[in-house]
């Protein structure tokens, strides 16, 4: 028997569900016309009114919103509620010119960590849990999103956020952590530096890793379960739609991250034409948010890749599963003409034994020819005396990229520990390319 | 009749096999033999020390990726056909040479070789048999 946060709406039955979204929908969209010039003048150029939108179907014929047109409202231009009602202000991390700016009322703030200790519970988490929490806290959402929640759980909660792995392992182990979240990348570097400090993560209390911020494998989930000794859980989320905590994976199926659609509305676009594409496709995810008041978001295109399944899930949520993000349409590489994403590199790097998940992509271009460069650490475990065994190992994964992405590479054996490590977002592509 | 040989993973770039080498000297070890295998991007330094354990720990507190490899002393009379005659012994053992290099010193009068095969207590019961002269880890050590 699964066990749930509230009840009540995560088992809320599909056609209740539904009413209830298009009840928030048709509230939302009456409210950014009348608040935000932006989605005003958005809706009347494509000539359709919040009064016409009559079913979940009709959301299609709205405009999509998108990270450009939140630069171009920087800072507050998308805010729907007046700033005597702002309570709390996060920001991307804006690696691309100016960062995104979100806004949130108290109510927002509240169901944010609803949904936050919704998705605590789904992971396996409850009351009396000590969580470990290493996200990043700032402007950034990860850090303070799960906090609260943690709060809203009724768990202890350690406010480590990121850096300093040393001390965070001393504490983990001294605490009695028992949840640990950060993003998967960095789960690994710590378990890394607590064998490097002669620590057996396997000895530590924690019980389940809730990981995201990045995409990631399912081989890598493999791979954590493994080194760490807990369950590994997906969470997905973004600033611009909330935080962590839009979507999560049950303990009990593991199988697809449950989106709260009592306050989501998700579709699943090509990315290309703007169509809605049909459930189990794969596409673009687009997100509109239907309890936001600080600022709404009408189809926000996330650049995520995934696709959407509304199949009964064994834990009993009704909410609809977004499968494993294969990464983002931003992250995506195209390599003489092939969609590569880093996330299918590394899924093949974890697959060959021994080697472990610490990769760069460079890619380059040789007259007028794109190049892939896959550098691999080579650890103990995978380190021959003879060079032909290195050789074969670097050939073989090379045959491995080719037969299952279709692109030539070429893989660089590196010493451990040369490629940078980060304890935020892992960073794997540089694209030399001039465009 | 084994010699425990450290093997070390150097990626191509400048400075590694000297840091290498800084590494293992500050510690007090004194290299006996080594011999360097490349590729254009990594190489492998094997290296006979005089004391493997030490030298193992602190390169892998300094990060190294390291291994012990078993390989085997040989001493080979210096002059013509010395090798020969040692490698046709091999041969007719059925014994293959998976890399040898030679050491700089010289020990009783003949040249140290040391050999790595693919199959190590074979070559030793063979060279053995056939009255060849196999120094001892102690011995390697402190030439």
């Amino acid at each position: 028997m699964a066990s749930y946060f509230n009840e009540e709406f995560e088992t809320l039955p599909r056609a209740a569900l539904e009413a209830l979204q298009l009840k928030r929908l048709q509230q939302v969209l009456e409210r950014v016309y009348r608040n935000v010039p932006f989605y005003k003048q958005s809706f009347d150029s494509a000539g359709i009114s919040p009064a016409a939108v009559k079913s979940l179907a009709d959301l299609r014929y709205l405009p999509f919103t998108t990270k450009q047109d939140m630069r171009d409202s920087y800072p507050y231009g998308l805010f729907a509620a007046p700033m005597e009602e702002i309570v709390r202000i996060h920001a991307s991390s804006g690696t691309t010119g100016k960062p995104t700016v979100v806004g949130y009322t108290s109510r927002d703030i509240s169901n944010w960590s609803d949904l936050m200790a919704r998705s605590f519970v789904a992971a396996g988490a409850h009351r009396g849990d000590i969580i470990h929490n290493a996200y990043g806290y700032g402007l950034f959402t990860g850090g303070l999103g799960a906090h609260y929640g943690a709060e809203r759980l009724g768990a202890s909660v350690i406010p480590i956020s990121g850096g300093n792995t040393r001390r965070q392992i001393m504490i983990m182990q001294d605490f009695g952590s028992t949840v640990l979240t950060c993003t998967p990348s960095y789960s690994l570097f710590m378990a890394e530096e607590a064998r490097t400090e002669g620590i057996d993560f396997k000895k530590l209390k924690l019980r389940v890793g809730i990981f995201g911020a990045e995409p990631w494998s399912e081989a890598m989930r493999h791979e954590i379960e493994i080194k760490l000794n807990l369950d590994a859980i997906d969470i997905y989320g973004l600033s611009e739609i909330m935080g962590p905590g839009v979507a999560i994976e049950c303990i009990e199926a593991k199988n697809g991250l449950h989106i709260w659609e009592d306050h989501f509305i998700p579709e699943i676009i090509d990315p290309d034409s703007g169509e809605v594409l049909p459930e189990g496709t794969q596409g673009e995810l687009v997100i509109t948010t239907i309890s936001k008041e600080g600022i709404p978001l009408i189809r926000y295109r996330t650049r995520d890749i995934t696709s959407l399944t509304y199949a009964p899930c064994v834990c009993g949520r009704t909410h609809a599963r977004l499968t494993r993000m294969s990464g983002r349409s931003d992250d995506m590489l195209i390599i003489r003409g092939v969609n590569v994403f880093p996330s299918q590199i590394e899924s093949i790097l974890v697959r060959v034994e021994g080697v472990e998940p610490h990769y760069l992509l460079i890619v380059d271009r040789e007259e007028n020819l794109d190049t892939l460069e896959v550098q691999v650490e080579v650890g103990e475990e995978l380190f021959s005396d003879e060079i032909k065994v290195l050789q074969s190992l670097a050939k073989r994964i090379e045959k491995e990229i080719k037969e299952n992405l279709g692109v030539t590479s070429r893989v660089k054996l590196v010493e451990p520990k040369t490629i940078q490590r980060s304890e935020g977002k892992a960073k794997r592509v540089i694209d030399n390319r001039k465009w | 009749m084994k010699v425990e040989q450290i093997s070390i993973f150097i990626e191509n770039k400048s400075g590694r096999l000297a840091e290498v080498t800084r590494t293992i000297g500050e510690a007090g070890v004194n290299i006996r033999a080594l011999s360097l295998a490349d590729t254009s991007d990594f190489g492998i330094l094997r290296l006979i020390v005089d004391q493997p354990g030490v030298a193992k720990s602190i390169l892998r507190e300094h990060g190294f990726t390291v291994s012990m490899t078993d390989v085997v002393a040989v001493e080979v009379p210096d002059q013509p056909l010395g090798l020969f005659n040692l490698l046709n012994i091999l041969d007719h053992c059925g014994v293959n040479v998976e890399y040898m290099y030679a050491f700089v010193e010289r020990c009783s009068g003949s040249a140290v070789m040391i050999f790595r095969f693919d199959n190590t207590d074979e070559a030793i019961r063979c060279l053995h048999g056939q009255g060849v002269t196999i120094l001892t880890g102690e011995r390697v050590y402190s030439v």
